[in-house]
């Protein structure tokens, strides 16, 4: 592999035994990711199910609580990589009640893949993921149409699931929706095309993953800095360093730039960006830099640096997209919670849930406001402070929220900000 | 790509450096575990760009098995003494003696399992609230599911069904007195990438990482240094050969490998075709399929 291939997130998800384990080990195996020890060690374990050869799923499988329940409870993470990209898969499980895990999952995914059965066509878990995918704004979606071993290698049973599938995927908001036919058990269209499928004139899964543009995946306009950490090394050398230390959340910064610092307001320019190996001219997102000001403001963290003419929105009140995570407490109007924003924490309040989200339907349900573990809804909070936003499907950095039991200290809530 | 596209390495050079400011900023009192091997020189290395122009603003916690290559001890030694970080030393030996722990016997005697019990009881004295490791999930089945920030109980034991969401860049480090957290920020490295960076950044590595002359022998497959503290059976002859190791930890239970890798770069081309993964070479981790993930419950990593 070169050294400078790009990076690709990926998540898969699809229901219990569409083929979602498989069809990672199939990559990973045909991608030749796999090793020895690794696949002797799947050999065995194979052999001890009283099955044959090597199950190709049982090389994704990751806790021995799973393994002995034989599903998947957790997000996994998974590697590999060909000449062209590394690829990191977040391996969601399908179950019902674990929507948690496909959210995390598609936090920080370029793409989505959603497993349908061909046998099946579209499930209620199918339109689940999707519209999680989309409410996620995961840039692109794929399904992958799958057994179609299963189907005699069919195309009209594939154009009729495409179909269907196409017609709901429009009503998503999703920018780039393709559809793949394959078999993972066989390895149909995953890393070699398929002889089964001449009619299918499309790329294989791997050719799409290595070759889909995700060059503009990152905000590259809005320029925003959220300051993480202040440096002052207090040595003689550095005595007057004060550096703000952060990742770039939007835009590009350049040296000699007109900055806002919020919230105070306070205008100045960017003097440097430094870098152990020396100064940027420019940087970027997903940049780490330490950006220097031309006068010393005393910026602290949690504080933004952002361009005059183009500032987030700077409120107390947000409308929220949530998923509740929390299983033994729903989400109540009037409850306070922390809740953290980029490098921001505040508290806030639960001023309104307007109303939950059926992700079968996309109905809005205003009767039924419990917000229990999984479920999606529009809320409105009131934080302590002023946070920096930005609409979610602007920037999914600066437009995201977690929402923490001040209790237990658990994550239970993840927030998209409208 | 585009112009303003960071390359893999790139992309997750940044994204370690921001899991590390974010640990100093929201732990009173972090630790990185240093084992000296390569990854733990890796977090070393992104732990100084992290805070360039200040010294990284936490110690390095050694835990000495007293079974430690010299290479390694001497490695650290300078380690330290480029970074100006400070380091503190937790010695399995000294828990022996005061009868915190009880040494293992026989011929697959190995202080692995000791280091556990070090580990908690150092970080427990040091008070420290955040310890951060060089695991990467690439390594271990049981480590597929780990998170950047890993909660801890009071007793430092892992749950696996009791572990944060992590979503975007946004990590819950709140915890309860006595609490603790690993974090773990070259989570998403694998071992490709980290040799393909270390070479890219001409980072200083132990001369045991390349291919030098060393008498070893073979058990279960696997090749062993000869030292004073393992045990050979009678059928497990001695010979010279040219050999590396893969990963460095304590003498009796690392594999060496049969390898003529001189360079950083042999190195890449060696791990880019190889076919077992690089803890396959640890006895430890062979003792049961779920051993990893059995250790990790008590609060191994
Ligand atoms: N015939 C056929 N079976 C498949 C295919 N993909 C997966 N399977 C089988 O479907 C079952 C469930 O697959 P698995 O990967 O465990 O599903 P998961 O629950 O989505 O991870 C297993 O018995 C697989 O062998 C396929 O393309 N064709």
């Amino acid at each position: 592999m070169s050294n400078n291939s790009e990076l690709l997130r990926f998540t898969t998800a699809g229901s219990v035994d569409d083929g979602k384990s498989t069809l990672i080990g199939r990559l990973l195996y045909d991608s030749k990711s796999i090793f020895q020890d690794q696949l002797e060690a799947v050999e065995s374990a194979t052999l001890r199910r009283g099955e044959e050869g090597v199950n190709l799923a049982l090389l994704t499988d990751g806790l021995k609580s799973e393994r002995e329940q034989g599903i998947t409870i957790d997000v996994a993470y998974r590697y590999f990589s060909t000449p062209k990209r590394k690829f990191i898969i977040a391996d969601t499980p399908g179950h019902i009640q674990y929507t948690r895990n496909m959210v995390t999952g598609a936090s920080t995914a370029n793409v989505a893949l959603v497993l349908v059965d061909a046998r099946n066509g579209i499930v209620e878990q199918t339109r689940r993921h999707a519209i999680i995918a989309s409410l996620l704004q995961i840039p692109h979606l794929v399904f992958c149409i799958n057994k179609m071993d299963l189907v005699d290698f069919d195309q009209v049973r594939y154009e009729e699931i495409k179909e269907e599938l196409e017609g709901f995927a429009a009503k998503l908001n999703i920018k780039d929706v393709a559809f793949i036919p394959m078999s993972a058990l066989n390895g149909d269209n995953v890393v070699e095309r398929s002889l089964a499928m001449q009619w299918y004139g499309g790329s294989t899964l791997l050719y799409y993953l290595e070759n889909v543009h995700i060059g503009s995946d990152y905000n590259l306009i809005d320029a925003r800095f959220p300051v993480q950490h202040v440096i002052r090394p207090n040595t003689d050398e550095y005595h007057d360093y004060r550096g703000y230390a952060g990742r770039i959340a939007g835009g590009i910064f350049r040296k000699g730039d007109e900055v806002t610092l919020l919230p105070s307001g306070f205008k100045s320019k960017i003097a440097k960006i430094d870098t152990i190996d020396g100064e940027l001219e420019e940087a970027f997102p997903p940049q780490s830099i330490t950006i220097l000001l031309e006068n010393d403001l005393d910026l602290s963290r949690g504080d933004m640096i952002v361009r005059e003419n183009n500032q987030p929105r700077v409120t107390q009140d947000l409308e929220l997209m949530v998923c509740w995570f929390d299983a033994e407490k729903s989400l109540k109007a009037g409850g306070k919670y922390a809740i953290r924003h980029t490098t921001q924490e505040a508290r806030c309040v639960i001023k309104e849930i307007r109303y939950k989200l059926d992700i079968n339907s996309l109905h809005r349900n205003q009767e039924d406001l419990e917000i229990n573990a999984n479920d999606i809804a529009r809320i409105f909070v009131r934080t302590t402070k002023p946070l920096f936003v930005d609409g979610y499907a602007k920037n999914r950095i600066t437009g995201s929220v977690i929402i923490i039991d001040e209790g237990t200290n658990n994550t239970v809530g993840a927030g998209m900000v409208r | 790509m585009n112009q303003y596209h960071l390359d893999h390495l790139r992309e997750l050079e940044s994204e370690s450096i921001f899991i590390l400011r974010e640990v100093a900023a929201q732990f009173e009192n972090p630790v990185l575990m240093f084992s000296g091997g390569k990854d733990s020189i890796l977090m070393v290395h992104l732990a100084q760009k992290a805070f360039f122009p200040a010294k990284i603003p936490f110690p390095l916690l050694h835990i000495d098995t007293g079974h430690n290559f010299p290479e390694t001890i001497r490695f650290r030694d300078e380690l330290v003494e480029r970074t100006g970080a400070r380091l503190i030393v937790g010695h399995v030996d000294d828990a022996i003696a005061s009868g915190l722990v009880t040494e293992e016997k026989g011929f697959n005697a190995s202080r692995n399992g000791l280091q556990t019990a070090v580990l908690l009881d150092s970080l427990e004295k040091g008070k420290f609230d955040a310890a951060l490791g060089g695991a990467r999930r690439d390594e271990e089945k049981a480590r597929a599911k780990e998170r950047f920030f890993s909660h801890r109980d009071e007793f430092g034991q892992w749950d696996p069904k009791n572990q944060r969401p992590e979503l975007w860049n946004l990590f819950n480090g709140k915890k309860n007195m006595g609490e603790h957290f690993r974090v773990f920020p070259i989570s998403n490295w694998t071992e490709l990438d980290v040799w393909q960076y270390l070479a890219v950044e001409n980072v200083p590595l132990p001369s045991l990482y390349f291919a030098h002359e060393r008498e070893v022998f073979e058990r279960d497959g696997t090749l062993l240094a000869v030292t004073p503290i393992i045990q050979r059976r009678e059928n497990e002859v001695p010979k010279k050969m040219m050999v590396r190791c893969r990963t460095i930890g304590d003498m009796t239970c690392t594999g060496v490998w049969a390898s003529k890798a001189q360079t950083t770069e042999d190195i890449i081309s060696e791990v880019a075709t190889t076919r077992m993964t690089e803890r396959g070479g640890r006895t430890d981790d062979k003792r049961s399929e779920t051993s990893m993930e059995d250790r990790k419950k008590t609060g191994y990593f």
